[in-house]
């Protein structure tokens, strides 16, 4: 039986060791190791290529946070109230977006996407003002991030949605009891209380954005993300330079997950 | 209600109330009025409508018909944060992310306009000190004994100086010990502080002891509201002679009634005479109804012993004896009235004998002592 765990752990941690390992490889080859070095971390932040990638992300990342945790939260507080049939149709689309795989979401809202821009575009062409470029709507941030945070609400608002199914009701009647109004009574008891979810909602939405490769592939035309400019570069052969990217992303995601270990740790230990 | 009388108008008044969820009726055509200052109860079993009755009160749920009043001004769709009363919850709802102290000040910071820093400290402090609770304002709630929780609960209430305060059953959670503490201590309280207290609970014993004023449910309505010694001694049905202290019933049918006294048959076929209960109504003739007798009306003996005053005797034979103190309390298996409960108290009369299991004894009361009830 621990014989079998361990292979497990080996099997899901080893290949990860082995990338941060051969990424301070001081080799020119992917797969000999030859004594450390910084140098493709250099090589990695030195390419333009790499660095615009990277902010892409960043930049898609944080916007889809923001958005699904705002949106989803809102949804998660407005839906709790909602019974019957209605509650059953929108938590089945909830569930139901969850489980769509990611090549259908790109694919579909990629198809959605162009037969709306092209229905769009002419028409917009002919209401621009003479002698003004038109505005020309094309796939970029506003696409990918729209398409991403679809996906991530939707983790939102099942992760508040059970954190507030979970919340002792009677707080709020006590606050109510105690003179505060609705306003008051969510900012000072239902936020505190379901903080930890928005947290966690935010943080899985920004992982889960920054690291996803399908959805962003269809629709982030021009504006490459880090797992798009990673799978390109793939193609042109495994790098350590690659092994290096892989790394810093690692350290991210790492680095996130213990914050929010942390914060919650704080406002949960009690 | 007319204008003038306002300032002498019960703290909470019920006119006709009725709460409906669904097709499930959780209180049905309430009347009541609770006096200014008053220590009143809602006594009843599991599910009666207590609890709705409370939040119909503190305005979490709105009346499906029906119209409460506090202090003469009906609030009949005036949300909860607008009502000048404050509720301790059965589990206290302490706020989790606060301190007992920030806890306490709640109520007070969401007056508009908030009173100064220096004020709510003080305030805070008094209180702390009236539940005894010194020096535990920088706690958080959940390093508090129940108890303790129990006390935060009633400070973060009693600050506000609501018109009246409700508790939904706030001793449940604790121990026996520390509950009968509680109930001194919540009747001390309302005498100092002087607000109504409006006590929800199923323990009969917390509401004789603590109540002036005692209102007991079934199903939704009120089947008789009276002082505590009322209830006890007036009994309008079996219902109520059943939740207020402990009693033998003897079933049968009403064979005489005229005012002084009813005689029923008894399933055993004996005649059992009683009084009526003031307030019931006289049972009718060939209606179900039963004898009431209290235990510590009925006065046991060795069996060959006589006693020429009493209606009735019943022979049968201890099969158990607890000791309470200033009392034994008897359960007596006899021949055809089933098992009945004596309480007899300590004497020094030589004639009164403890009485051990397996001894055979007789049993006996007077007819004015024991009422005849209606079965229901
Ligand atoms: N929100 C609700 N929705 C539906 N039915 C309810 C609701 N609240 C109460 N009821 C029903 O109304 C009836 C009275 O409930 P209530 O909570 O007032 O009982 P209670 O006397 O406080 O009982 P307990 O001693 O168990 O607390 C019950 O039959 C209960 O099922
Ligand atoms: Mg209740």
């Amino acid at each position: 039986m621990r014989l079998y765990s361990i292979a497990i752990y080996l099997f899901l941690y080893v290949p990860i060791f082995i990338i941060v390992l051969f990424s301070f490889n001081a080799g020119r080859h992917a797969s000999e190791l030859r004594g450390l070095s910084l140098q493709w971390y250099g090589k990695a932040l030195a390419n333009p290529f790499v660095v615009d990638a990277f902010v892409t992300s960043l930049v898609v990342a944080l916007t889809v946070a923001i958005l699904s945790t705002l949106m989803g939260t809102a949804a998660a507080l407005a839906l709790q109230r909602l019974k019957g049939t209605l509650r059953i149709l929108f938590d089945g689309m909830i569930y139901i977006s969850i489980m769509i795989p990611g090549i259908v979401i790109g694919i579909a809202t990629l198809v959605a996407l162009v037969t709306v821009f092209n229905f769009l575009n002419p028409l917009l062409a002919s209401v621009w003002p003479e002698g003004v470029k038109p505005l020309k709507l094309n796939m970029g941030y506003a696409t990918v991030i729209a398409a991403h945070t679809l996906f991530t609400m939707s983790l939102v608002i099942i992760l508040v949605r059970a954190r507030i199914a979970g919340m002792d009701r009677t707080l709020i009647e006590a606050s109510t009891d105690l003179y505060a109004t609705p306003w008051r009574t969510f900012y000072q008891i239902t936020l505190p209380q379901i903080f930890p979810a928005i947290l966690s909602g935010f943080l899985l939405s920004f992982t889960f954005s920054f690291d996803d490769f399908i959805i962003s592939f269809f629709v982030a035309g021009a504006n490459t993300t880090l797992p798009v400019y990673i799978f390109s570069s793939i193609r042109r052969g495994i790098t350590p330079e690659v092994n290096a990217i892989g790394t810093m992303v690692l350290a991210v995601s790492l680095i996130l997950l213990m914050a929010a270990q942390y914060l919650l740790h704080a406002r949960t230990n009690r | 209600m007319s204008e003038q009388d306002i300032s002498e108008s019960p703290d909470i008044r019920f006119v006709g109330v009725s709460k409906w969820f669904g097709d499930v009726v959780a209180v049905d055509k309430i009347d009541l009025s609770v006096e200014r200052g008053a220590f009143f109860s809602f006594l009843g079993p599991s599910g009666c409508g207590k609890t709705t009755s409370l939040r119909l009160i503190a305005g979490f749920d709105q009346p499906t018909e029906g119209d409460v009043f506090i202090s003469g001004t009906s609030v009949v769709g005036i949300p909860s944060h607008k009502r000048p009363v404050n509720m301790v919850f059965q589990n206290y709802a302490l706020f989790p992310h606060m301190n007992v102290a920030d806890n306490i000040a709640y109520g007070l910071r969401q007056r508009n306009p908030k009173p100064p820093k220096q004020e709510i400290a003080k305030r805070v402090d008094e209180t702390l000190e009236l539940v005894r609770l010194s020096g535990f304002g920088k706690r958080k709630s959940w390093e508090l004994s129940g108890g303790q929780q129990q006390r935060v609960a009633l400070a973060r209430a009693l600050i506000n100086h609501p018109t009246v305060l409700l508790l939904d059953e706030p001793l449940a959670a604790l121990d026996r010990k520390l509950r009968r503490e509680m109930q001194m201590e919540l009747q001390t309280l309302q005498r100092e502080v002087g607000i109504t207290f409006i006590l929800v609970t199923h323990d009969q014993e917390e509401a004789l002891s603590m109540s002036d004023r005692i209102c007991i449910m079934r199903e939704g309505q009120i089947i008789q509201s009276g002082s505590p010694r009322e209830l006890y001694d007036e009994p309008v049905n079996r219902y109520v002679a059943d939740f207020v202290g402990k009693t033998n019933f003897f079933n049968g049918k009403v064979v005489t009634a005229n005012k002084s006294s009813i005689s029923i048959n008894s399933e055993s076929c004996a005649v059992l005479v009683g009084v009526k209960s003031k307030g019931a109504p006289t049972p009718k003739i060939g209606s179900n109804a039963c004898v009431a007798v209290r235990p510590e009306m009925i006065s046991i003996s060795a069996a060959d012993e006589k006693d020429n005053h009493a209606d009735i005797v019943i022979k049968g034979h201890v099969k158990n004896r607890i000791f309470l103190g200033e009392h034994s309390e008897y359960l007596i298996v006899t021949e055809g009235f089933g098992d009945v409960l004596v309480l007899s108290p300590k004497t020094n009369e030589s004639n009164r004998r403890i009485f051990a299991p397996g001894d055979h004894v007789s049993i006996s009361w007077m007819p004015e002592a024991v009422l005849v009830l209606e079965d229901t």
